[in-house]
């Protein structure tokens, strides 16, 4: 039982993956759109280095939240409108292992290149660089809860009309620790300051957002088949 | 004789309005029910209950043996060529057929690599068809088989199902055009399912 | 013997209670006691906080609205709490009755918690010159307003009410779970961002005068909400089943 259901899992991961690279342009559409962020910031507020750096921790933050927001309407709605979602919760199978799985790929397309990236975004902020580490930490422990918590307003909001903008709207008050401790690490970095004890909250909130959201986006995911 | 599913006082709503009487559903390893009646009396919502897809308000589903379940929609993905979408199939439960086998009994042989999405609708109900076929499962569902086939498509729906229960499957299956012409011995149950008469609450 | 008699006294009067007729027939006849009560007790509550108590030494007569602003976020709260039980009662039984009272608790939270903000706005503009301060139970109580507006977002997002209703139980849930964390991050952000500022309420000692009034709008604010959950649950009830017969019958009272 539990061989069949991370091969069950492990198919769909390769599944995904492949689908991804079948349409490449568009999976790296959040990546793209994450860099016409980070330009707009200094257009608009002007190129003044000490301002930037000051906001930088929270302007990478909140470009790493718009792609991963980019990339969920995707998440389940093509299953869903190609019926392969209903199998998942076809017979006694592990819907849980599934999403987990999912949610892996959403972050691999959307978490993951951010990740890769932020030295980049960093350092057009003007970003101080011994704040880069930390704030590569804070991405690399934020990021998956991002996933997880939009995996459960994706679910919740699968079968709805307007799904897209009721997503930001349900996505906003559940990630507002997830900003704070992620941001909060990175100035305190900054600033010359420890910042493990952000960390470690950042830690704990995305342990905790892997061990309930899953179970709330399996049944999310079956009531909206109803 | 093996029981493969068992469905007992089954009641789902819709609106908050019960979509059906409660069902009481058996069945055997070598038998076929056959569920008609007009639209809406609730021929998919049932099948969907027995697959697992929605939870009963009340009542309960049995697996006895693991389902299978093709519906409206193919479950296939455009994206990817024939072969890929079974051969993901295969990855789950038990082999069965081979990808080029499985291809050639629903009709389709040498459009292997050919991407899902350049399918016609009826091709796109074979390929959901040969899902089955992949892998080993002991019950196939089936909502309206026949939809979108043409007659020789339909006649292969039908030797499928009878290759199927001569192996000791069971089948139930939902159809408001085509009977399934298959031996009468295997055709145990023929459900009619009677639409309305369900009483207000007060 | 008696247990087992209350018990089934009580299984049989909630399994009324629970059939929509009878719930319709129960709430028409409580409700409007209950706005009278909600009537009487802020009109004598106001009376004691803006004429018995005296002016406050530091804000003057401003810091009076404490007595709409602070047993207004406290039912805010409250009927989360609230909320999140019958979410747990729809999810797991399936009551509908309790998936209607759950989804009827979100705008009577979310229009508690809007006069929160805007007592509060109100406040901080003599306090603090501005009319929105970075306040941690300030920015909480927003975040609250989100996760309220959510949940009615996605309810109304559904055509079936009963499944948009356990839809949305499940974001009840969630939030229910989220709330502390997100309470204890702001105060944590704020503390860290802002050093010391002055609170709009808390830890100065309280003159027992004060005491009285608050005890009476929290008694208000109650009621307030008992009233206001009664009657949306009957109007939710009797739109969901206005086709059925009991509606004709007994509501409309013509014949089928």
């Amino acid at each position: 039982m539990n061989e069949s259901r991370t091969r069950a899992a492990s198919a769909l991961f390769r599944r995904d993956m492949k689908l991804a690279f079948r349409r490449l342009g568009e999976s790296l559409l959040p990546l793209f759109f994450l860099f016409t962020v980070i330009v707009l910031i200094p257009l608009g507020v002007g190129p003044g280095p000490n301002l930037l750096a000051r906001m930088a921790p929270g302007m990478v933050w909140v470009a790493a939240l718009l792609a991963s927001l980019l990339a969920l309407e995707h998440l389940f709605r093509p299953d869903l409108e190609d019926g392969t979602l209903e199998q998942w919760f076809v017979g006694e199978q592990s819907v849980y292992a599934r999403v987990l799985s999912r949610l892996f790929s959403h972050w691999l397309i959307s978490g993951l290149p951010v990740i890769v990236f932020a030295p980049l975004a960093a350092e057009m902020l003007h970003l101080p660089h011994h704040a880069l580490g930390t704030l590569i930490v804070s991405l690399v422990l934020g990021t998956p809860a991002l996933s997880l918590l939009g995996g459960l307003a994706a679910a919740l909001t699968l079968s709805t009309r307007g799904a897209s903008v009721l997503l930001a709207i349900l996505i906003f008050p559940l990630i507002v620790p997830l900003v704070i401790f992620a941001t909060g690490a990175v100035s305190m970095a900054a600033d010359g300051l420890d910042p493990d004890a952000h960390l470690g909250l950042l830690a704990a909130f995305t342990i905790l957002s892997l061990t309930l959201a899953p179970i709330g986006i399996a049944a999310a995911l079956r009531m909206n088949l109803e | 004789m093996t029981l493969l599913l068992e469905a007992s006082q089954l009641e789902f709503h819709r609106y908050g309005n019960p979509v059906f009487r409660p069902v009481e559903l058996r069945l055997d390893a070598g038998r076929a029910v056959v569920l008609t009646g007009p639209n809406g009396v609730g021929k998919t919502t049932l099948l969907r209950l027995l697959a697992g897809i929605l939870a009963p308000v009340r009542g309960t589903v049995h697996h006895h043996a693991a389902v299978a379940f093709v519906g409206h929609l193919p479950a296939v993905k455009g994206d990817l060529s024939c072969r890929e979408n079974l051969a993901y199939e295969q990855t789950v439960g038990p082999p069965g057929l081979s990808l080029a086998d499985a291809l050639a009994q629903v009709g389709l042989a040498g459009l292997g690599s050919r991407p899902a999405r350049a399918l016609s609708a009826g091709q796109k109900r074979r390929l959901g068809l040969a899902r089955l076929l992949v892998r080993k499962t002991p019950v196939w569902l089936l909502d309206e088989p026949y939809a979108s086939l043409d007659d020789v498509g339909c006649s292969i729906v039908d030797e499928l199902i009878q290759a199927h229960l001569a192996d000791g499957g069971g089948v139930v299956l939902a159809t408001h055009q085509r009977h399934p012409e298959i031996d009468a011995l295997q055709l145990l149950d023929n459900i009619v399912m009677q639409f309305g008469a369900i009483e207000d609450e007060s | 013997m008696i247990a087992e008699n209350m018990w089934k006294t009580l299984k049989l009067w909630f399994h009324k209670l629970g059939s929509a007729p009878s719930f319709y027939r129960f709430a028409r006849v409580v409700a409007p006691w209950l706005w009278l009560g909600f009537a009487v007790t802020t009109a004598y509550g106001m009376y004691l906080a803006l004429y018995v108590v005296p002016p406050d030494y530091q804000q003057g007569d401003s810091a009076r609205i404490l007595y709409i602003h602070v047993p207004v976020a406290w039912q805010a709260m409250f009927i989360y709490g609230v909320m999140t039980i019958l979410a747990v009662i729809a999810l797991i039984w399936r009551i509908r009755l309790t998936e209607i009272m759950a989804m009827s608790c979100a705008p009577i939270g979310a229009a508690l918690t809007l006069v929160c903000l805007a007592t509060g706005s109100l406040w901080g503009k003599p306090m603090w010159g501005t009319w929105w301060e970075w306040d941690a139970r300030l920015t909480s109580m927003l975040v609250l307003l989100f996760i309220y507006i959510g949940i009615m977002g996605l309810y109304a997002a559904f055509d079936d009410k009963r499944k948009g209703a356990r839809i949305a139980s499940v974001l009840v849930l969630a939030g229910a779970v989220n709330i502390p964390i997100i309470h204890f991050s702001v105060e944590w952000w704020n503390t860290l961002h802002q050093g010391a500022t002055i609170r709009l309420t808390g830890e100065s000692s309280m003159d027992p005068s004060m005491l009285p009034p608050l005890i009476w709008m929290v008694i208000s604010t109650k009621l307030l909400f008992g009233a206001a959950l009664l009657d949306r649950a009957r109007n939710e009830l009797l739109d969901q089943d206005r086709s059925k017969n009991w509606v004709a019958t007994q509501v409309l009272q013509v014949d089928t």
